[in-house]
C-alpha cells in the first residue's frame, strides 16, 4: 500500500523512508499496523492450517511428534491474539479512525505511537526465532500452550525458545500499554469542540474501554511473564515451584486476570465497528446509544472479576467457583443489550446488504452462537465435562475467529475505500465473505460435537471415534483457505484497477466525521477543528 | 460418499438429540455427552440438556428476528428508514428478561456444583498420580495392593482402542462412593473420565480431591484421557478404569491386586473370561 494515492495532497508529507519508518502520522501508523496484522494473520493461519491437516485423520502424519504440534498450537494462539487481532483492531482501525471520529488532527503522542508500532515487529521476530531454537528435550520451539502454564513453561521448557517468547510478549505488551496511554489521552483531551463524551461515536467508546482494559490487564501479564523468567533461571526464584514454596496455580490466577480482559480487548473494538456498519447500512442512527456505550463499560468492568471461570477444574474452593459462576453469567446481560440494540437499529431501517453489512450480520449471528455456548461453559458443574475439550475450542473460535475476525473484515471493507482511496471489487469481496463464512462454520461447528463427546484439546492424535467430525472440520479449513485467497486477490485487484472512491461512498447512512473528508483523507486533517452541532443528538 | 452419508445420518439423529444412550467411551461420530455412569454425570447431563434448550431457544429467537428484519426492512421493501432511536420499555425488557432467564438457570447450576463438589462419606480412597506420561494408581485403604503404573498400549496391542487402552487399568468396585486423591509428580495433568463426570487437575505440590460412585449395573471398562497440556505425549496418557462387582473387587484385593483365573473381567461392557 506504500506510497500510493496521496499525491494530490502535498501538505508536508515526508519521503518514503521517513514516512514509513519514522512515521508519526496516525493514518500511516494505522496502515502499518494493518499490513502487519495481515502478515501475522497469514503466519497464524498457516500454523492452524497445518494443525487441521494433521488432525484430518487419526495417526501422526505431518508433525514429528506431539511437541511439534504443541508448538504450532501455542504459536497459533499467541500470534493470532497479539500480532493479528490486537494490532488490527486497536493499532490499525483505532489509529486510523479514533482521531478522525473525535475530530482530532492526530494522536496525542505521535512519537510514542511510532514506538508502539515498531515494538511489534521486534516482538514478532522474537516469537519466530523461538521456532528454531531448542525448547524442550523433544525439540525446538515452545509447546506449552498460549497460556504458558508452569511447570511446562519453567522446568518443562529449559531451552531458550521460551525466553524468546517472554521477551517478545513483553515487547508486545509494552507496545499495547503505550498504545493504551495514547488512546486514553487522545480521547479524553482531544475531542473537537462540541464533541462531548455522550456524542462520541461508538467506535471511539469501544477503543476507550479497550484502552483501559489494556492499561490495567497488561502490566499483570508483564509481571507474571517476568516471574516466569526469574523462575526459569538456575538458582532463581520459585514463585510457581512447589519445591520452593511456590504454587503453579498462582500463575494461572495471574495469567487469567490478564487473559479474561484480553478477550474483551479483542472483541470490544469489533463491537464498535459493527455498530457503525449496522447503523450506516440501515440508514438509521444507533438504537439506544447510551445503553450501547455503557454496556461496553459494563462488559469491561465485569470482565475483570470473572477470570477464574477458566480454572474450574484446578481444585478451587466450591464457594469461589459459585461466585465465578454467578459473575460470569452476569456478562450475558450487557452482551444481550448490545445484540438486541443492533437488531433494534435495523428494525424500521432501510437495509442494504453491502459487503460490510454482510460481515456485520454474520458477526451478530455467530457471536450469539459463540456467546450462548459461553453461557453453557459458565456453569461450573457442566464445565467439568467440557473444560479443555474441543467444546471450548469451538466456543472461543466462534467469538474470536468469527467474532473478532468478522469484525475486522467488517471494518476493513467499510473503510477500505476511505483508507486506500480505491473501491474494492464486489464479486471478489462477496466470494471472500461467503467462502470464509461457510468455511469457518464447517471448521468449528463440528468441534462442539467433538467436545461433548469428550475429545480433549491440544492432541496431535486421537482415538478413531473422533475421526468423522475432525475430517469435516479439516475440510472446512480448505474452504476458509480459498476465502483468504479471494481476500488477497481482492486487495491486489483493487490496487491494480484503482477505482477512485468518493468522500462518502456509502451515502446517507454514514454520518461520522471520517465521511466528511476526502478518500483517502488529507495527510493532516482538521487544520481547523470541526465544530459539532449542539442539537446533533444520537 | 461415506462422509456424506455419515453426516446425513448424524443430522437426522440431531433432531431427536438428547436422551440417546451411548457407550462408556467416545462413539463413532458422536455428538453428545457420553453415557452417564454416575449420579454426578446424570445430573450434569440433565443440567447440560436443560441449558442446551435455553441457548437453542435464544439462538433460534435471534435467528428468526434477524431473518424477519432482513426480509421486512430491506431497502427494497422499506425505502424510507424510521428515525426511532429510543424505547425505554423495550430497553428495560431486554435487560430484565435475560436476567430472569439467568436466574432460572443459576438455581439448578448451583445445585449441581455443590452436589459435585461436596464430598460425601466415601467408602474407599484411591490415589492418582500423574507422571510424564502415564498414570500411577495407589490404594491407601488396601495396603497389600501395591501401587502400579498404567501405561498406554501401542497401536499394535490396543487395536481399535488405541489412545484409550492401557496395560493396567484402575480397578474399582461398583456402587461404592470412592474418593479420588489427585496429584502430579512433575507437569500439570488432568484426570478426566467423561462417563463419570469428573475432571480434576493434577498439580505438583498439591493434592486435589474428587469423588465418584458408579451406578449399580454399570460394571464395565471406562475410558478417559489426560485433559491438561503436559508436553510431548499429552495425547498419549489415557485413563482406563475397570468397574467390577463388589465381590470381584474383594477377591481382586485378596489376590494382591490381580484377577484369579476364575474371576471374569469386563471388557467394554461384555464379559470376558480371563486366561
Amino acid at each position: 500500500m506504500a506510497g500510493i494515492g496521496y499525491d494530490d495532497h502535498d501538505d508536508g508529507k515526508p519521503g518514503f523512508f521517513a514516512r514509513w519508518f519514522y512515521s508519526t502520522n496516525h493514518k500511516d501508523i494505522g496502515t502499518l499496523y494493518l499490513i502487519f496484522g495481515i502478515i501475522s494473520g497469514i503466519i497464524g493461519g498457516y500454523l492452524s492450517f497445518m494443525m487441521r491437516m494433521e488432525l484430518s485423520e487419526p495417526g501422526i502424519q505431518i508433525f514429528e511428534n506431539g511437541h511439534a504440534y504443541n508448538v504450532f498450537a501455542s504459536m497459533h494462539g499467541l500470534i493470532m491474539i497479539f500480532f493479528m487481532v490486537m494490532p488490527a483492531v486497536i493499532g490499525g482501525f483505532g489509529n486510523w479512525f479514533v482521531p478522525i471520529m473525535i475530530g482530532a488532527p492526530d494522536m496525542a503522542f505521535p512519537r510514542m505511537n511510532n514506538l508502539s508500532f515498531w515494538l511489534l515487529p521486534v516482538a514478532l521476530i522474537c516469537l519466530l526465532i523461538s521456532f528454531f531454537v531448542p525448547g524442550s528435550a523433544s525439540g525446538n520451539g515452545f509447546g506449552g500452550g498460549w497460556v504458558m502454564y508452569p511447570p511446562l513453561s519453567t522446568s518443562g521448557a529449559p531451552g531458550p525458545a521460551f525466553d524468546f517468547i517472554i521477551i517478545g510478549l513483553l515487547a508486545a505488551g509494552f507496545s499495547s500499554i503505550f498504545g493504551a496511554i495514547n488512546f486514553i489521552t487522545t480521547i479524553l483531551n482531544m475531542r473537537a469542540p462540541g464533541m462531548t463524551m455522550h456524542k462520541m461515536p461508538l467506535f471511539a467508546w469501544s477503543v476507550l474501554v479497550t484502552a483501559f482494559l489494556l492499561l490495567l490487564a497488561l502490566p499483570v501479564l508483564a509481571a507474571s511473564l517476568f516471574m516466569l523468567f526469574t523462575d526459569r533461571i538456575d538458582g532463581g526464584t520459585g514463585f510457581f515451584d512447589p519445591a520452593m514454596g511456590g504454587d503453579p496455580e498462582m500463575f494461572q490466577h495471574l495469567f487469567w486476570f490478564f487473559g479474561h480482559p484480553e478477550v474483551y480487548i479483542m472483541i470490544l473494538p469489533a463491537f464498535g465497528m459493527v455498530s457503525h456498519v449496522v447503523s450506516t447500512f440501515s440508514k438509521k442512527p444507533i438504537f439506544g446509544y447510551l445503553g450501547m456505550a455503557y454496556a461496553m463499560v459494563a462488559i469491561g468492568v465485569v470482565g475483570f472479576v470473572v477470570w477464574a471461570h477458566h480454572m474450574y477444574t484446578v481444585g478451587m474452593d466450591v464457594d469461589l467457583k459459585a461466585y465465578f459462576l454467578a459473575a460470569t453469567l452476569v456478562i450475558a446481560v450487557p452482551t444481550g443489550v448490545k445484540i438486541f440494540s443492533w437488531l433494534a437499529t435495523m428494525w424500521g431501517g432501510s437495509i442494504s446488504f453491502s459487503i460490510p453489512m454482510q460481515w456485520a450480520l454474520a458477526f451478530i449471528f455467530l457471536f450469539v452462537l459463540g456467546g450462548v455456548t459461553g453461557v453453557m461453559l459458565a456453569n461450573a458443574g457442566v464445565d467439568v465435562a467440557l473444560h479443555d475439550t474441543y467444546y471450548v475450542v469451538a466456543h472461543f473460535h466462534y467469538v474470536l475467529s468469527m467474532g473478532a475476525v468478522f469484525g475486522i473484515f467488517c471494518g476493513f471493507y467499510y473503510w477500505f475505500g476511505k483508507m486506500s482511496g480505491y473501491l474494492y471489487n464486489k464479486w471478489l469481496a462477496a466470494a471472500h465473505f461467503w467462502l470464509f463464512f461457510i468455511g469457518v462454520n464447517v471448521i468449528f461447528f463440528p468441534q462442539h460435537f467433538l467436545g461433548l463427546n469428550g475429545m480433549p484439546r491440544r492432541y496431535v492424535d486421537y482415538p478413531q471415534e473422533f475421526e468423522l467430525w475432525n475430517q469435516v472440520s479439516s475440510f472446512g479449513a480448505y474452504i476458509t483457505l480459498a476465502g483468504v485467497g479471494f481476500f488477497l486477490l481482492m486487495l491486489v485487484e483493487a490496487f491494480i484497477r484503482k477505482r477512485p472512491a468518493g468522500a462518502n461512498y456509502w451515502g446517507d447512512g454514514a454520518t461520522t466525521l471520517e465521511w466528511t473528508l476526502s478518500s483517502p483523507p488529507p495527510y493532516h486533517q482538521f487544520n481547523t477543528l470541526p465544530r459539532i452541532e449542539q442539537n446533533d443528538e444520537h | 460418499m461415506r462422509l456424506v452419508h455419515n453426516i446425513t445420518a448424524s443430522l437426522a439423529l440431531l433432531l431427536i438429540m438428547p436422551g440417546i444412550a451411548f457407550a462408556n467411551k467416545p462413539t463413532d461420530g458422536g455428538y453428545w455427552l457420553q453415557d452417564a455412569a454416575t449420579p454426578v454425570m446424570e445430573e450434569l447431563t440433565k443440567l447440560h440438556n436443560f441449558v442446551f434448550w435455553i441457548i437453542l431457544g435464544i439462538t433460534l429467537f435471534v435467528m428468526v428476528m434477524m431473518g424477519w428484519i432482513m426480509f421486512r426492512f430491506s431497502a427494497k421493501r422499506n425505502p424510507t428508514a424510521s428515525k426511532t432511536t429510543h424505547h425505554v420499555g423495550l430497553e428495560v425488557a431486554w435487560t430484565i428478561v435475560p436476567i430472569i432467564i439467568l436466574l432460572v438457570m443459576v438455581v439448578p447450576s448451583m445445585r449441581l456444583l455443590y452436589f459435585q463438589d461436596a464430598l460425601p462419606e466415601t467408602e474407599m480412597t484411591i490415589k492418582v498420580t500423574g507422571n510424564t506420561w502415564n498414570w500411577e494408581y495407589a490404594y491407601p485403604d488396601h495396603p497389600n495392593v501395591e501401587s502400579f503404573i498404567s501405561n498406554p498400549l501401542e497401536k499394535e496391542d490396543a487395536g481399535d482402542l488405541y489412545l484409550l487402552k492401557t496395560d493396567a487399568s484402575l480397578v474399582v468396585p461398583v456402587d461404592t462412593k470412592i474418593k479420588v486423591l489427585i496429584t502430579s509428580s512433575n507437569n500439570l495433568h488432568s484426570f478426566a473420565v467423561p462417563a463419570f463426570g469428573i475432571k480434576m487437575d493434577a498439580v505438583p505440590g498439591r493434592i486435589n480431591e474428587t469423588w465418584f460412585e458408579v451406578n449399580p449395573g454399570k460394571e464395565g471398562t471406562y475410558f478417559g484421557q489426560c485433559s491438561e497440556l503436559c508436553g510431548v505425549n499429552h495425547y498419549k496418557m489415557p485413563i482406563e478404569i475397570e468397574v467390577v462387582s463388589k465381590e470381584d473387587f474383594q477377591s481382586w484385593v485378596a489376590n494382591d491386586g490381580a484377577f484369579t483365573t476364575a474371576v471374569v473381567s469386563y471388557d467394554n461392557g461384555s464379559i470376558v473370561l480371563q486366561d
